[in-house]
């Protein structure tokens, strides 16, 4: 599902993030992606949704490189990627429900398959009784939530979460885990970055850990 | 690892399934249809920002459409005494009527002339009598002084400031003639200067346009500011940028329709509160003279110019400013 062959990043100004990485995660399975904080997580995680481009090497993502997909491409190969953030990026003015639906009206759904795609997502979460309210007046859980919510509801095959857990304590950061892990059984591949170590051994998947840009490590399941 | 061959399957079948969805026009409506109320809320719920600038436009709108109006009623005004109007032929003392009356029959067989009225002095005498009220002064008068007169018009061809000079030097040469007066010569300035207003006109309505394309322009530039947020989410799940576009363009082209609707009710209510000066200004001239309202093709016409404005402008920001808001 994502493959790094010796991807370099580096910034301008010359801070090197990421250097000579190389890895692969097979589809279906699920990772951690842990390191200090600066150690070139965000930056590994963008470079896979195309954020941002590698200097040297190669990223493929689902079969594709990364490189050669062109500006047009970039949305078509997103929508391929869940895409989960520490500070999870809802949009205010709008209720739960139409947070979820994004993505699906993007990618040009009907309205009554709209409908129910949201609300199988968000019963996944256990938010099918919110739907109706603003993400303003949700506690952090519930809105981290709601972001993985909108982050599957399109089925993608990829999802990257980014220190999701961050905001989170340690009860609800179990729950959320618990979630990806359910999303992994019904088949799609996980990726997560976190620092979080204590929560990261409660579990039982690879760990890929980076330290100041380089791969530091790997720990089967 | 978890049934890769699975979900590759999956995968495939889920992406067919997406492009047929994405290329049926059912999409492309449905899509279009959203965004059109999504836009349209969004003005609402702006409320004041929007009718300002909605009234903003309005007035640029209505200014050039105001001013077409006003010529196009002077210019009906002219025209109708343009019909009326022809040349004042003046005989010499010594012709007298029988002498005019031949002159008059030889001139009406000319090609460029229409038609000839003579106006014997006793004629004229009794015309100004009624109408000058001067009628007790003339009374004291021993002689008639007005010379004879032949009213020429001029076919409808030979209307023009040429023709209508040629003709007037052609009545000139008659050795009965005193004097030609040709009656169209205020007419031809204010014609020339209609031409000058209209010229005036076309500039202001250009500058005009200009004002409303950078208006709308800057209104959607801020529009992008405020929703950068949004954009960037929109963008970071897939939406292409023809996706992210479309509600700042539907939003210019609503500006558009606003603006233009507002253009047309302030030009209906100018009209509207001269039509009764004007009224009473043309009956102290004893004329008659319909003011001309807002044609339907004027609301059509101030629609396009304001849609077309509205679009050009929020593409020419859209195009400038949100490829600079990209995930980071």
């Amino acid at each position: 599902m994502i493959q790094f062959d010796n991807v370099s990043k580096r910034y301008p100004g010359g801070f090197e993030a990421l250097n000579n990485v190389s890895f692969h995660l097979e589809a279906g399975s699920m990772a951690f992606l842990t390191g200090h904080s600066g150690a070139g997580k965000s930056t590994l995680l963008k470079l896979i949704a195309v954020i941002e481009n590698a200097t040297s090497g190669q990223v493929f993502v689902d079969g594709q490189n990364v490189a050669r997909i062109g500006r047009r491409g970039i949305p078509f190969l997103r929508r391929k990627i869940g895409f989960i953030f520490q500070d999870h990026h809802l949009l205010f003015d709008r209720t739960v429900f139409d947070n979820v639906a994004l993505p699906l009206i993007i990618a040009g759904y009907r309205r009554q398959e709209i409908g129910r795609r949201v609300r199988a997502a968000l019963d996944k979460v256990g938010l099918l009784s919110k739907e109706r309210l603003y993400p303003i007046t949700l506690s952090g859980g519930e809105q981290q939530r709601v972001g993985i919510a909108r982050a599957v509801v399109n089925k993608p095959l990829l999802l990257l979460a980014d220190e999701p857990t961050g905001n989170l304590d340690p009860e609800l950061s179990r729950e959320v885990m618990d979630l990806f892990a359910l999303f992994n059984r019904v088949g799609v591949s996980v990726l997560i970055a976190s620092h979080d170590v204590a929560l990261i051994d409660q579990f039982h998947y690879p760990v890929i850990k980076l330290d100041h840009g380089r791969l530091a490590g790997r720990k089967a399941a | 690892m978890k049934r890769p061959g699975a979900n590759r399957r999956r995968s495939a079948h889920d992406w067919g399934e997406n492009l047929r969805r994405m290329l049926s026009p059912r999409t492309f409506l449905a899509r279009h249809a959203q965004v059109t109320f999504e836009s349209l809320g969004r003005l609402y719920r702006n409320g004041l920002a929007t009718w300002m600038t909605a009234m903003v436009i309005g007035i640029a709108l209505a200014l050039p459409a105001g001013l077409y109006l006003l010529l196009a009623n002077l210019d009906r005004l002219s025209g109708a005494w343009e019909g009326q109007a022809g040349l004042s032929v003046f005989l010499k003392d010594e012709i007298k009527t029988d002498a005019a009356a031949d002159l008059a029959d030889r001139v009406r067989t000319w090609p460029e002339v229409a038609g000839v009225t003579l106006v014997t002095p006793d004629q004229a005498l009794e015309e100004f009598r009624q109408r000058s009220g001067f009628a007790d002064v003339l009374a004291a008068l021993k002689e008639n002084p007005l010379p004879t007169v032949l009213l020429v018009s001029p076919a409808v061809n030979h209307t023009d400031p040429a023709s209508a000079g040629a003709l007037q030097e052609r009545l000139r040469q008659l050795p009965e003639t005193d004097l030609v007066q040709l009656d169209l010569q205020w007419l031809q300035r204010l014609a020339a200067m209609l031409d000058t207003a209209r010229r005036a006109v076309l500039l202001v309505s250009a500058l005009l346009a200009l004002a409303v394309l950078l208006m709308v322009g800057n209104t959607i530039r801020l529009e992008i500011q405020n929703r950068r947020e949004e954009i960037v989410v929109t963008k970071l799940i897939g939406a292409t940028n023809a996706f992210v576009r479309r509600p700042f363009l539907y939003s210019g082209v609503w500006y558009g329709v606003l603006g233009a609707t507002l253009a047309w009710l302030v030009v209906e209510l100018g009209f509207r509160l001269l039509e009764t000066p004007v009224q009473r200004l043309v009956g102290l001239y004893e004329g008659s003279f319909e003011l001309q309202t807002q044609p339907g093709w004027l609301l059509l016409l101030l629609l396009g110019a304001g849609i077309a404005l509205g679009l050009l402008g929020s593409w020419l920001a859209v195009g400038r400013h949100l490829r600079a808001v990209e995930p980071r």
